[in-house]
């Protein structure tokens, strides 16, 4: 039952229904035509599984078992939902490198978007987990930034730092920068707690509590945020600064002060 | 300016091979002072168009600090101060900030550039000697000090009267203690309000997120969730107080994965309920890795683990994260079944 | 400043204004006996003798930005809803100390600017003092008559750090209030009176409602008073005992070589203050300190990753992190030695380096005073020493960046640790052995330049095919620079009988230090200057090359 009503709340079914549908009747129809979803969700859905299944089998089976059971080199898929899917493969950790580190690492995306979305659909079909959210769920609209930024303290920044710029973890581990992360990610990644990070499910953390933090990350960490004072040195606080001080402070005025002190060039007697 | 800058180191040594052949002889002794060599001209010592150039140069100092100068005053006035531009390589700042910062930089640096040009190139180079004399004082000097101290500590009587000299000392001993006293109310004693929080037994565990109590079912396993105690709201007078000894960290386990007898038994299906507050130094602790159940503390690495009993695995906390027993209440809600057996945070004397 | 000076004295008449001025002065303040000592002082020209400037410079500017600080911050922790103009921090509560900061930062038009300068200033101001104390340490300009004003330095630099740190916990936001946090845990662990200690400092429990009042006066009126004070004191030291110089033509234990107070000095000196001035002015105009915004309002249960103070209470944080985490119980006691322990290294760290030129002095047994500089390389154990001191001291700030370490270079934070924990005892160690050959290598160095003079890199083939190198002999100048250091004999016990026969018995600490002055001066701890004799022998024997 639950598993039926998430596979009718997947956004691919929706894309689906909108290809569909705007051949048959015009897309504003289709968009409101909840009749067509769940008709074109049946074989539609199971065609995307199918091609999930066939990418699954050549890209991911040899770690995460051939029905996703998981072996000992890399764990069960079964219920870790579509959310977890579009993050890991689409931040590129997944498919993940035979010899990593202490972490998987983000790295180039190997699959197209298409692929990815077939992919969790067929993940998905082996349990339920979370749906990947729609832009509605991420997006800036009626966020509370301010609100933002007191969950991000309170909830991620003992991890990733006060605006999202990483930091250690035990034994080689680390929380990775969140600058320039889709938005989409950072909410799968809060839903499915990819790795070591925690999971934050919308009983803990509402679906409105993660758009706001979303919203304050895009405003204290992106490329168009402004840092009144000038450059940022990192965002790391006092090491930087410290660093900064010594280096291109102390280090002008030495400079400074060999000229004050220096001796005047004599004249050559001619 | 520059063109007057370079360095040229030949010219005193050529100079010192001239005098060293004919200077003092080296019979006597080869390490001997030579002495303060000689002065050597400046080009504008002896030129008087280098001079004049220095001189504009120091007056074009001074000129672009007035400028400068005036373009803080400028920038003050009509920049608005919310505004933010984008400088290459910096990136986004405000407007105001860099404008003002830079004029006043410059302003600033062209008097020391020039007071300095001016002080090299037009100002006497001649090197001075000055005698140094000795520091301590001469003996006759030395035998006057000592005879007036001893008269006038003759005259004070103060060694016949010893009376005097000890209620004197045992005045001066005493009357500082009135500061001391003084401080005593810089705070009420600690009493056993380290020992306590607001937990106690029925009240419930509030999202600090949502501000919703908590019911097991919303704690997923590898979630990690924090709470405070129910009525302790942000708005409360002793909110920051109390939230540093009672904030809680939340997270559920495999019952089976719990290695600590304790640690289970005060738990509810699995959920864990851990105090946030470091044992090492206080700070909110928190950072879960949910694969491992280690949480590390930000400020100084103390790595605890809690699939047992939170015991220290890393760093200098010297104990482990204290427990709290938690159960449902009637309603389903989480509670706690109790306040903190063992003060929260950092250690101290009386801990025990 | 100079006209009165310049102005040549008029043929009868009325007197310059100047001059008439500095009459009635003299008349009532003396100025003039004070003038004759001091207007013409000479000071002598070499860079490492502005970085004692460099930090006076800065202390003031310091001063007069925090004047102005002072007078948009509200010391207070009342709790207040934010509404000024940083958006995503609308609504939210926070201390009025907190909300005031943003208002100087984002409200008070140039207050970002002094905020900024203040901050960045301090920072400089003490990585000067450090630099400027490394100077005088390696240089040994610390002996006598200089040792007070040593003490004197050392005790700016050690307030410096407590002022720094008071002033940056003042904006109460989440990364100072975690320093702060610290602070009391720090505080708790010291045996029987933490508690208390504890509580009065607070005003009860943490965080409660008075630390910021309170770190305000002592930040803003206690500290820097006797800074004040101190500098001063430091200053008038300066003047009195005139500078130290290093060894060379013309220069001796009996004068300093340099140029007049007035002029040259008053315009370079004062120059450099502009200099100093619009140096840091410039960084602040485009370098951001202490986004006390992007950190948010101090809360107690809420933190961020790399949580560190400012550089110069780094080494404490560095002693803090790498300790194991010792605890005693003990009769419903605990002693906390997983704290307390760094928090008896920290101020021991610092005292090991302000007793130097004390324990040098017993070394040496040398009364006489000390004008002309070290060279570094002629004192190796002085040097081997001081830089173990500072490995030690480098080595606590990398652990107090660990996790940046960890985080930048891909390590793993234990090994870091455990690396910091390695090398807290072996580092100091290494480094010592290793300056101190370094040292000696260059005591020969300059040993073979004065005998066989400098190696020229013009290579030359003698008639029967062999190939020399042409030595040029050196200057006398150079000659002289190179050997007019003294050099001390080891230190022996004196007669171990008395005048009368008596067998004396050795005090301990006699034994101690002859050991320690045969460790400073033995035979293959120094190497010995050239003598003439030997230059001569030399130099007459087979001729110049």
């Amino acid at each position: 039952m639950k598993k039926l009503s998430a596979r009718r709340r997947h956004p691919l079914a929706a894309v689906v229904v909108l290809l569909l549908a705007l051949a048959a009747t015009g897309g504003l129809y289709a968009a409101f035509a909840p009749a067509g979803k769940a008709q074109a969700d049946d074989s539609a859905q199971s065609l995307t599984i199918q091609e999930g299944k066939k990418l699954y089998e050549v890209g991911c089976a040899s770690c995460h078992g051939t029905g996703g059971q998981g072996s000992s080199d890399g764990p069960s898929l079964v219920g870790v939902g579509a959310a977890a899917v579009d993050f890991q493969v689409g931040t590129g950790r997944m498919p993940a490198a035979t010899s990593q580190g202490a972490q998987v690492p983000r790295k180039k995306v190997v699959y197209n978007q298409t692929q990815i979305d077939q992919l969790a659909a067929y993940i998905a079909s082996l349990g339920a987990g979370p749906n990947v959210p729609t832009k509605d769920q991420y997006g800036p609209g009626g966020a509370d930034i301010a609100k933002g930024g007191e969950l991000f303290r309170t909830n991620c920044a003992q991890c990733h730092n006060f605006t999202g710029k990483g930091g250690a973890l035990t034994k080689g581990k680390f929380a990775p920068t969140l600058e320039g992360v889709d938005p989409k990610h950072i909410y799968e990644a809060m839903q499915t707690g990819p790795q070591n990070m925690p999971s934050f499910p919308d009983t803990t953390l509402s679906s409105k509590n993660k758009k706001d933090i979303i919203a304050y990350l895009h405003a204290v960490d992106s490329s168009d945020t402004t840092n009144p004072g000038g450059l940022e040195l990192g965002g790391l606080g006092p090491v930087s600064e410290g660093l900064f001080a010594w280096i291109f402070g102390l280090g002008a005025l030495i400079a400074v002060a060999v000229w004050v002190a220096a001796r005047t060039a004599k004249a050559k007697k001619s | 300016m520059s063109s007057q800058d370079i360095p040229e180191e030949n010219l005193p040594a050529e100079q010192d091979h001239a005098r060293g052949a004919v200077g003092v002889a080296d019979e006597v002794n080869p390490f001997a002072d030579p002495g303060l060599p000689p002065h050597e001209h400046r080009i504008q010592d002896i030129d008087e168009r280098a001079a004049k150039r220095s001189e504009r140069a120091v007056a074009l100092l001074f000129t672009v600090s007035m400028l400068a100068t005036v373009g803080f005053i400028v920038s003050y006035v009509a920049i608005p101060h919310d505004k933010s531009i984008f400088v290459f390589p910096i990136g986004h700042l405000s407007a105001l900030n860099f404008a003002l910062g830079l004029t006043l930089g410059a302003a600033l640096f062209c008097i020391g550039a020039g007071a300095v040009h001016w002080a090299r190139t037009l100002m006497s180079d001649v090197e001075v000697a000055d005698e140094r004399h000795p520091i301590e004082a001469a003996p006759d000097v030395r035998a006057k000090v000592h005879a007036d101290f001893r008269q006038g500590a003759a005259e004070s009587v103060l060694g016949r009267r010893k009376l005097i000299r000890n209620t004197m000392f045992g005045a001066l001993a005493l009357v500082p203690l009135s500061g001391v006293m003084l401080l005593r109310d810089l705070g009420p004693l600690p009493g056993t309000s380290l020992r306590h929080t607001m937990w106690a037994k029925g009240k419930r565990l509030v999202n600090t997120n949502t501000n919703l109590p908590l019911r097991p079912e919303d704690v997923a396993v590898g979630s990690l969730t924090f709470a405070k105690p129910d009525g302790l709201e942000e708005t409360s007078e002793d909110f920051q107080t109390e939230i540093a000894k009672a904030a809680l960290m939340i997270v559920r386990l495999q019952p089976g994965n719990i290695k600590d007898k304790r640690e289970l038994d005060w738990s509810h299906e699995g959920i864990v309920a851990f105090s946030k507050i470091c044992t090492h130094v206080g700070c909110p602790i928190s950072l879960y890795e949910q694969q491992t159940h280690h949480v590390l503390c930000p400020c100084h690495q103390s790595t605890f683990d809690l699939s047992d009993g939170a015991r220290v695995i890393f760093g200098p906390a010297g104990h482990a994260l204290p427990q709290l027993r938690i159960g449902v209440d009637s309603e389903g809600y989480l509670q706690a079944l109790g306040d903190f057996e063992e003060p929260v945070g950092p250690a101290f004397w009386e801990r025990g | 400043m100079s006209t009165a000076a310049n102005e040549t004295p008029r043929s009868r008449g009325k007197a310059p204004a100047g001059e008439r001025i500095a009459d009635w002065a003299d008349g009532r303040l003396g100025i003039y006996s004070l003038a004759k000592s001091n207007m013409r002082k000479i000071f002598p020209d070499h860079w490492s003798f502005m970085l004692g400037e460099v930090c006076m410079y800065s202390f003031i500017i310091i001063i007069l930005t925090g004047v102005y600080l002072t007078l948009f911050f509200h010391p207070s922790m009342n709790e207040v809803e934010y509404h000024g103009s940083y958006v995503p921090l609308q609504g939210q509560l926070m201390s009025e100390a907190f909300s005031s900061t943003l208002h100087i930062s984002f409200d008070v038009r140039g207050g970002l600017l002094m905020r900024q300068i203040h901050h960045w200033a301090a920072l400089i101001f003490l990585a000067g003092m450090f630099v400027h104390m490394m100077r005088v340490f390696f240089t040994g300009a610390f002996r006598k008559p200089r040792e007070i004003n040593w003490l004197f330095g050392f005790l700016l630099f050690v307030l410096g750090m407590f002022t720094g740190f008071t002033g940056y916990s003042l904006p109460d936001d989440l990364l100072s209030g975690t320093g702060v946090r610290f602070m009391e845990g720090a505080i708790l662990s010291v045996p029987i009176v933490g508690t208390y200690l504890s509580f009065f400092l607070f005003g009860g429990q943490f965080p409660g409602h008075d630390f910021v009042a309170r770190f305000y006066s002592i930040h803003i009126l206690l500290l820097p008073g006797i800074m004040l004070g101190l500098m001063v004191g430091h200053l008038i030291l300066v003047f009195y005992h005139k500078h130290t110089q290093f060894a060379g033509p013309g220069k001796s234990n009996k004068n300093v070589v340099g140029m007049p107070l007035l002029p040259v000095y008053m315009a370079k000196a004062g120059g450099f203050f502009f200099l100093v001035f619009g140096v840091i002015a410039a960084i602040a105009a485009v370098a951001q300190i202490n986004p006390i915004w992007a950190m948010g309002p101090y809360r107690p249960d809420q933190v961020s990753t790399g949580a560190q103070p400012d550089w110069y209470m780094g080494f404490s944080e560095g002693l803090i992190r790498f300790m194991p985490g010792w605890e005693i119980n003990f009769w419903g006691h605990t002693l906390v030695l997983g704290v307390f322990i760094p928090l008896v290294i920290f101020p021991l760290v610092l005292v090991a380096i302000a007793v130097y030129p004390f324990i040098e002095s017993w070394v040496t047994g040398d009364k006489r005073e000390h004008h002309i500089l070290d060279r570094p390389r002629n004192a190796p154990t002085r040097t081997g020493l001081g830089v173990a001191w500072m490995t030690l001291y480098l080595t606590l700030l990398v652990g107090g960046g660990n996790d940046l370490w960890a985080t930048h270079f891909h390590l793993s934070i234990n090994a870091v640790t455990w690396f910091v924990r390695i090398a807290f005892f072996v580092g100091p160690v290494i480094a010592f052995l290793v300056t101190k050959r370094i040292c000696l290598g260059l005591q020969r160095r300059d040993r073979d330049k004065v005998l066989h003079g400098r190696e020229t890199g013009i290579i030359k083939r003698l008639p029967h095919g062999e190939f020399i190198e042409v030595h040029e002999p050196l200057s006398q100048e150079q000659l002289h620079t190179l050997t007019a250091h003294h050099q001390y004999e080891p230190a022996e016990i004196g007669p171990t009988v008395d005048e009368n026969g008596v067998e004396r018995k050795v005090p301990a600490s006699e034994k101690l230090r002859v050991k320690l002055s045969s460790a400073y001066y033995g035979e293959d701890n120094q190497i010995p200057k050239p003598t003439v004799d030997e230059y001569k022998e030399i130099t007459s024997g087979h001729g110049h090359h």
